[in-house]
């Protein structure tokens, strides 16, 4: 960009310092408060894990953690799948309707909570008993949708006619797979998996409508979801502080891979 | 290239298949739900009525419309302009920073929603950060209260979703070329006419995507009214809840949600069509340039 004068220059960093200020201030709030040993808001008494230990000591957390990993897993896995197998058939034909498109899109911008009670009054439509099974069936849904994307972003620049290349010498179409297109696709595969993973253990209100009734599949957000509700505890920051953790973590190792795809 | 369209279309069976069971025909039937009844005792009862949707504009119900509209519209107007500005910035910096700046302005949008709602009740309850700081500065009065207000759920939007705003504008002012606003200062414009007659133009596209992201997913919010607006600030997607989960209409309940998408899809439409608009303006000032 254009030359700029001193004065302008110190207006752009302290326009940057303020957002970030913003966008950083609570979260740090919120961690620093979870080493806090007394617990309070309103005083430091000391670095402390014991808010870190209480939280291993409850049953309801920990349940409520191993059903948001069960239904995270198994619909990432099922999204990664359907997911690359949709981006490579949509990406092997030249040209495809807006209606397709639409479709795809879909998932992606639709309101949680439409989708949430879309979802609810089928599943109970259908008398169907519901549970882990149908968060991980709705999960699927706009999982699927961004695993899609980001495979697709990955082959709009592959090379088509390697694939012929392969078949022309006789690999099967299996084989071809395997050994031309998939390690092409493979970083952006592992990449949308990963954002698959982190939008399943973060969604709370589709899971919350479509878990059904009684708490045997309540998950770490509808959790999280209920501790707020009944007020701030030192726990909560702990478990917040571990959740954001893990996801951004996710989100960081997949950014990676995106931009090793980039970087090609 | 012969690709065959059969092996396409296997391939996209699956998926296709899961979104139309799980998504499309879900949603066909919340869209037939609002054409019926309810049932006497909370049930559906399943004859044809257009009531729903007449209910829909009742004022009691058009005040929460038009409530939802100016929240969603004040956060979205904040956050489109410290996103924009922080975008900005990020592209006025040093070329091998400005990834860096991108992703850290783009990190918190990735950590957990409620999580990022939550950090807003720390630091905003009677006892929370913001009262301490006030303390600290000698203040000694009542702790104001600013948890449960409009503003606290604005606050919460504004929070969530600003880090899309950052990426939306930045990618149209990152590829604006430098020639342009260079030009507009040589012929005499100052540096406020530039902007707005060359630069902002410019950038449109990505203020509108960022603004329509913000705004549709704040008017059907229900998270951060319920969290920060301590349920007293009902936004639709409050009461579409309330009809599905409490009240037990259902078919009052679709007709809100189709509101709801209908509004979206306006929206959509209209981002659509300034989009289309900018592009018609940025091949003009192109043109401008090359002559």
């Amino acid at each position: 960009m254009a030359e700029r004068s001193p004065a302008t220059r110190r207006t752009l960093w302290l326009v940057l310092s303020l957002v970030f200020a913003f966008l950083y201030i609570p979260i740090a709030v919120l961690v620093a408060l979870s080493f806090n040993e007394g617990g309070l808001p309103t005083a430091w008494s000391g670095f402390s894990l014991k808010w870190y230990a209480s939280l291993a000591g409850n049953s309801a957390i920990l349940s409520a953690a191993l059903n948001t990993l069960i239904v995270a897993l198994v619909s990432t896995a099922i999204a990664t799948l359907l997911g690359t197998l949709l981006a490579i058939g949509i990406e092997m034909r030249r040209q495809y309707g807006k209606g397709l498109e639409a479709l795809i899109f879909a998932p992606m911008i639709i309101p949680d909570i439409v989708l949430a009670i879309a979802l609810l009054s089928f599943f109970s439509m259908l008398n169907l008993t519901m549970g882990l099974h149908t968060i991980i069936l709705a999960h699927v849904v706009f999982n699927l949708a961004f695993v899609c994307s980001v495979v697709r972003a990955r082959l709009k620049s592959f090379d088509w006619s390697i694939v012929e290349a392969s078949a022309d010498l006789g690999a099967s179409a299996l084989t071809t797979f395997r050994r031309v297109t998939l390690p092409v696709i493979a970083p952006a595969v592992i990449a949308g998996a990963l954002l698959a993973f982190t939008l399943s253990v973060d969604e709370f209100i589709i899971a919350f409508f479509t878990a059904g009734a009684g708490r045997a599949s309540t998950t770490l957000p509808m959790q999280i979801y209920a501790m707020i509700r009944f007020g701030i505890t030192p726990e909560i920051n702990a478990l917040a502080t571990i959740v954001m953790a893990v996801s951004i973590t996710a989100l960081t190792l997949s950014q990676r891979l995106n931009r090793g795809i980039i970087g090609q | 290239m012969k690709h065959l369209p059969s092996r396409s279309s296997l391939l996209m069976a699956p998926a296709l298949a899961w979104l139309a069971a799980l998504m499309v025909v879900p949603c066909a039937l919340v869209l037939a739900l609002a054409f019926f009844r309810r049932g006497i005792y909370g049930g559906i009862e399943y004859t044809f009525t257009l009531e729903n949707f007449g209910l829909v504009f009742d004022p009691l119900y058009a005040g929460i419309f038009l409530n939802s509209a100016r929240i969603a519209g004040t956060a979205t107007l904040i956050a489109v302009v410290i996103g924009y500005a922080a975008a900005y910035a990020i592209a006025a910096a040093p070329r091998r920073w400005q990834p860096v700046f991108l992703f850290f302005a783009v990190l918190p949008f990735w950590s957990n929603y409620l999580i990022r709602t939550y950090a807003w009740i720390v630091l905003l309850n009677r006892e929370g950060l913001i009262t301490q700081l006030l303390r600290w500065f000698g203040y000694t009065g009542e702790p104001p209260s600013m948890l449960y207000t409009e503003g606290a759920v604005i606050a919460g939007l504004v929070y969530n979703y600003l880090p899309f705003v950052i990426l939306a504008c930045y990618a149209p002012l990152s590829r604006l070329n430098p020639e342009l606003a260079e030009a507009s200062r040589d012929l005499g414009a100052s540096a406020a006419t530039t902007f707005r007659r060359v630069i902002l133009p410019l950038t449109v596209p990505g203020i509108a995507a960022g603004a329509v992201f913000v705004f549709v997913l704040s008017i059907g919010n229900f998270v951060t009214p319920a969290l920060l607006g301590g349920g007293r600030f009902q936004m639709i997607g409050n009461l579409v809840y309330d009809q599905f989960l409490t009240a037990n209409d259902w078919p009052f309940g679709a007709a809100l949600a189709m509101a709801l998408i209908a509004i979206m899809l306006l929206v959509l439409m209209a981002q659509a069509l300034a989009a289309n608009r900018a592009s018609g303006h940025a091949a003009q000032v192109g043109g401008d340039t090359d002559g």
